[in-house]
């Protein structure tokens, strides 16, 4: 598995098990485990992957990584 | 026996908290004991050794070697004061010339069958039976020596550690009561009767051959030389001795470091030890001669390509070489090009420099550390539904449950001397309940079975967990008042209702789970019914795709139950490193400061940002899978590895060999060439727990100390090797002595702020929070209130892993470890500890063996998606048919060949327990293995050291 690979798998991994665990929030709290987990490099290669057109991610994990761009829009 | 300046007060202390107290008069003098308090003890805690051989403070009083015979007013004969206990206005008398008599003819009676050979004899000057002829006056033998004697029996040399020899044997059993009481293993034995009564070890076997498990309770309880070490025959009694502590598996025992002058002779468990109470296994008692193997390196080297031999260089010019290159990389590919990883085998403040030398060093948070492949769940799961990341209780907790159940750990392998204390409790009457695809011993052995042993398939964990509060719900089990007092009530609501859908029922998910629903619900109706209960969880429980939602659903079943705040009960990660806690304790984590503070936080960022007079970087780094995918990708190029050895021990060892391969420098700090550094350019010998000072902190949250007793081999100690590297880059550091660094730690980890050397040394030790509130320390968790406020349950959905058996891997590969060895074996392989396991085997179910023509011992390969080895095949029925087992200890079957990359989803610790694979028969090493092993060497090759 290539490290973009990777990064798909584990950050639809997440957003499956947050959806279940967090019901009413599953977007947020898959961004924010991303935010607090993944090193800035990890974030930058799975938004890269989104504006590509993000095609593997999940619903979940798709609007995750949204609202990282975002924050990161923001931050700049 | 116990070293010669251990006092020995006879019979075990009364355990009561609070003991009616009564006063005896003994030879003229009262003292107040506790009820229940033998006479000999009485009379020992006021100066009054009663002579003994029989008796010993670490087993319950036997009364057999009638020495120890004393005179009581009002009573007639001589009663034995061991097995005696005192009453209030007893008056003892002690040394009478009746007494005087008895004890000498009893002592004439052992002495006339016994060689007196005392001046060449191992245990001169450190021998009970010498010691009470002398008590009792002995001076003639008036049976002379020529009788029927055992003086020509023969010595059992087989076990590695300790020899027996019958002929120094007084047949006081101590030695099977230790094995009995404090063991559990129950492979000693006496047989015959009268004159004719022996030891024997199993069914008349050698020591080697016996059940015994070598842990060393019978040679510390022996009072003669009958049971001893070999290093004390080699190198004769030690003559002092430095408390320090283990440094195997998280038990975190503590030892006596047995010394003649800077030599060590034995390691002896200390008596007053709050983690171990006195008893070891075989690896921290006997397997040490690691410190001083041939294979060890002690001057550092250094090469400039993984291709050359190594070059061994000046201390001056490998650290020099190491700051230059850390400095040239960061220079040409940023600062975030580098990290580390930190030790669970070093001490705390060790790992406390390593991330320091990263955070402050390097400028960034790549820094991980071995938990990530083993308990990084639990640190997550805990923190999200207690609050913090450890386990919840001490180990004399459970001497107070009344339930225990066991999911995922194999104690009686992994962490013995718990296992230990564990059965101690079980042959009381505690229930067990043991969640795991194997029949591991705990399940059956002498005087324990488990009440319900539950063989789930691998990878089902959390159905099998939801299923147990599934029944705890629906049959209204759940202790409501806890609950309500303790926990999110509206979280418990929607939990409950989650667990109780007709989906997650023992009886819907017996087909993927594999356990009977009937036998699932009569676990749950123990565990919540049967009184105080208590989980203790391993790797089992971690090293899976829902590693960290299993050990939430252990917690939330904790609390669902009211198991949690008081003895007896909790839940307890059973570590697997030394200091796996402390390392995690220290901010080795990318994302963590210690005492688990996110680097996110601005307070405390800008507390360590004051302290170290740096910025500090306020985004999370890479975990060790990341650092190597990046290092693939090549944007990550350095790695400073202290005491660990990623090749081996993580997962998908050829993804682990592209991520080295593809760094410009990897620096290994260790004792021995292991087998990441075949792919490092710098090598830094490292220093044992024999060689320096410090702090591990165990699995009950222990912080202990670690003594020097002998100056360090390599010339420092591995603190000192780190503070070298860090003033070579640039820092000021200037720590002298390791108690700075835990100063230092102790001002910036509220958990840690009541902790200093001169406490460790006036405790003992200390559980942390050792605050302001809790000086001393806490030895229960959650007592009152969450550490988080109210405990948080969180719903675990079952998620099935995407590693799928089908047509070409049939079969579920899970990997452990084994009693004499540990992790990746590099100290036990070098060490006697061999001789019982000297190459990991495949266990294969007979049904699974026959179907492939397998018989026991033949070659197998061993496939799976990730990769091939090969090793020898072991039928046996501890494994369920579609299962296999392995163990990880020596590199030359390299079983993370065959795991893969798959995931814990929450913090990437590797799945190593669920791995589909393929056994069929082969013919020998595979061409992978054979050319590994050609690499290996050449790899080793080192040059001679330049002249300076």
């Amino acid at each position: 598995m290539s490290t973009l690979d990777q990064l798909v798998y584990m950050a639809n991994q997440i957003a499956r098990e947050l959806g279940s665990q967090c019901p009413d929030r599953p977007v947020a709290a898959t961004r924010d485990h991303l935010h607090q987990f993944w090193d800035p490099r990890m974030r930058q290669a799975i938004v890269a992957y989104l504006d590509r057109g993000g095609e593997h991610l999940s619903d979940i994990a798709r609007s995750a990584v949204a609202q990282l761009r975002e924050t990161a829009e923001r931050a700049d | 026996m116990a070293w010669i300046g251990e006092r020995d007060l006879g019979t075990k202390a009364i355990a009561a908290a609070a003991p009616t107290m009564v006063t005896v008069r003994i030879d003229g003098q009262d003292v107040a004991v506790p009820e229940g308090t033998s006479i000999m003890r009485a009379a020992a805690l006021i100066g009054t050794d009663v002579p003994k051989l029989c008796a010993t403070d670490t087993l319950e009083a036997f009364g057999s070697c009638r020495l120890c015979l004393v005179e009581i007013d009002g009573r007639n004969g001589y009663p034995a004061s061991c097995t005696t206990p005192v009453a209030d206005g007893m008056v003892v008398r002690t040394q009478t010339d009746r007494l005087a008599k008895l004890r000498r003819g009893v002592m004439e009676l052992y002495i006339s069958d016994h060689p007196l050979d005392c001046l060449t004899c191992s245990a001169n000057g450190d021998c009970e039976l010498q010691d009470q002829a002398g008590a009792v006056g002995l001076r003639d033998v008036r049976y002379g020596y020529e009788g029927r004697n055992h003086l020509v029996a023969d010595k059992d040399e087989s076990n590695p550690y300790f020899t027996f020899d019958p002929a120094k044997c007084i047949v006081c059993s101590r030695c099977v009561r230790a094995c009995d009481e404090i063991q559990g293993t129950f492979a000693l034995t006496i047989e015959g009767s009268g004159f004719g009564s022996k030891v024997a070890a199993s069914q008349n076997d050698s020591f080697l051959e016996s059940d015994c498990v070598s842990c060393g309770a019978c040679v510390q309880a022996c009072p003669t030389s009958a049971l001893i070490e070999k290093s004390v025959i080699e190198t004769g009694t030690p003559d002092k001795a430095v408390i320090t502590t283990c440094a195997y598996c998280g038990v975190g025992c503590t030892f006596r470091a047995e010394m003649r002058g800077e030599q060590l002779v034995r390691m002896v468990p200390w008596k007053d030890g709050k983690a171990n109470r006195g008893h070891s296994c075989v690896k921290g008692r006997f397997a040490w001669g690691y410190a001083n193997h041939r294979d060890r390196i002690l001057k550092p080297m250094i090469r400039a390509s993984v291709e050359d031999p190594w070059r061994e260089v000046s201390w001056d010019e490998a650290i020099a070489y190491t700051a230059s290159e850390f400095r040239r990389i960061q220079a040409k590919y940023g600062k975030d090009s580098v990290g580390g990883i930190t030790s669970s085998r070093c001490t705390n403040e060790e790992t406390f420099l390593v991330q320091k030398l990263i955070r402050q060093g390097f400028g960034n948070n790549n820094v991980d550390t071995c938990a990530r492949v083993c308990h990084s769940p639990t640190g997550y799961g805990l923190k999200t539904t207690f609050g913090t990341s450890a386990g919840t209780q001490d180990f004399d907790s459970v001497a107070q449950a009344d339930v225990i159940m066991v999911i995922g750990a194999n104690p009686t392998d992994g962490h013995p001397v718990f296992a230990s204390r564990m059965k101690q409790r079980l042959r009381q009457g505690a229930k067990l309940i043991v969640v795991d695809p194997r029949r591991t011993d705990i399940v059956r052995t002498p005087h324990v079975a488990a009440t319900h042993h539950l063989p789930l398939r691998p990878g089902t964990n959390v159905a099998v967990l939801t299923a147990i509060a599934h029944v705890v719900v629906t049959e209204r089990l759940a202790d409501e008042a806890f609950v309500r007092e303790r926990c999110d009530w509206s979280e418990f609501e929607d939990w409950a209702a989650f667990v109780a859908q007709p989906q997650r029922s023992p009886e819907a998910t017996e087909a993927l789970t594999g356990v009977p629903a009937a036998d699932l619900r009569a676990a749950a109706r123990l565990f919540a019914t049967g009184g105080n209960g208590a989980i203790y969880y391993g790797l089992g429980v971690t090293e899976h795709s829902q590693g960290s939602s299993t050990v939430m659903a252990i917690a939330n079943l904790a609390m669902a139950t009211g198991n949690i705040g008081r003895e007896g009960v909790g839940v307890n990660p059973l570590r697997g490193q030394n200091n796996v806690q402390g390392a995690c304790d220290m901010g080795s984590f990318p994302h963590e400061y210690s005492g688990y503070r996110h680097v996110s936080d601005a307070a405390t960022r800008a507390m360590f940002e004051q302290a170290w007079g740096v910025t500090l970087d306020a985004e999370p780094g890479l975990r060790i899978p990341n650092m190597l995918d990046a290092a693939t990708d090549g944007t990550f190029k350095a790695l400073f590895v202290q005491g660990e050895d990623i090749l081996q021990s993580d997962p998908n060892t050829h993804h682990v060999a592209a991520g080295l391969a593809a760094m410009e420098c990897v620096v290994v700090q260790d004792l021995f060439l292991n087998e990441t550094a075949n792919y490092a350019h710098v090598f830094l010998p490292g220093s044992t727990f024999l060689e320096k000072d410090g702090t591990f902190t165990n699995a009950e949250r222990r912080i202990q100390r670690v003594r020097k007793v002998m100056e360090p081999l390599n010339g420092y100690g591995d603190w000192e090797i780190v503070q070298l590297v860090a003033n070579a880059i640039g820092l000021d550091w200037r720590y002298s002595h390791p108690s700075e660094i835990m100063d230092e730690i102790a001002a910036l980890t509220p958990t840690f702020a009541r902790v200093s050397y001169d406490a460790l040394d006036r405790l003992g030790s200390l559980q942390w929070p050792a605050t302001e509130a809790a000086p001393e320390g806490t030895p229960t968790m959650h007592i009152d209130h969450f550490v988080r406020g109210k405990g948080h349950f969180v719903v675990t959905d079952y998620i099935p892993t995407d590693e799928k058996t089908g047509p070409r891997f049939p079969l579920l590969l899970t990997t452990g470890r084994i009693l004499s060895q540990y992790n990746v074996g590099a100290q036990t392989r070098r060490t006697d500890n061999v001789v019982w396991h000297p190459e990991d085997r495949l266990e294969i179910h007979p049904h699974d063996a026959e179907n492939r023509g397998i018989r026991d011992g033949d070659w197998v390969s061993l496939r799976s998606r990730a990769g091939e080895t090969t090793l020898r095949a072991l039928i046996t029925e501890r494994v369920a048919p579609g299962i296999v087992y392995t163990t990880f200890h020596h590199p030359a079957t390299q079983a993370n060949v065959i795991t893969t990359d798959y995931s814990d989803w929450a913090t990437n610790c590797p799945e190593y327990k669920v791995t589909a694979v393929q056994v069929a028969i082969s013919n020998g090493p595979s061409d992978w293995q054979q050319a590994y092993q050609a690499q290996t060497e050449r790899s080793r090759r080192v040059l001679p050291e330049a002249a300076e």
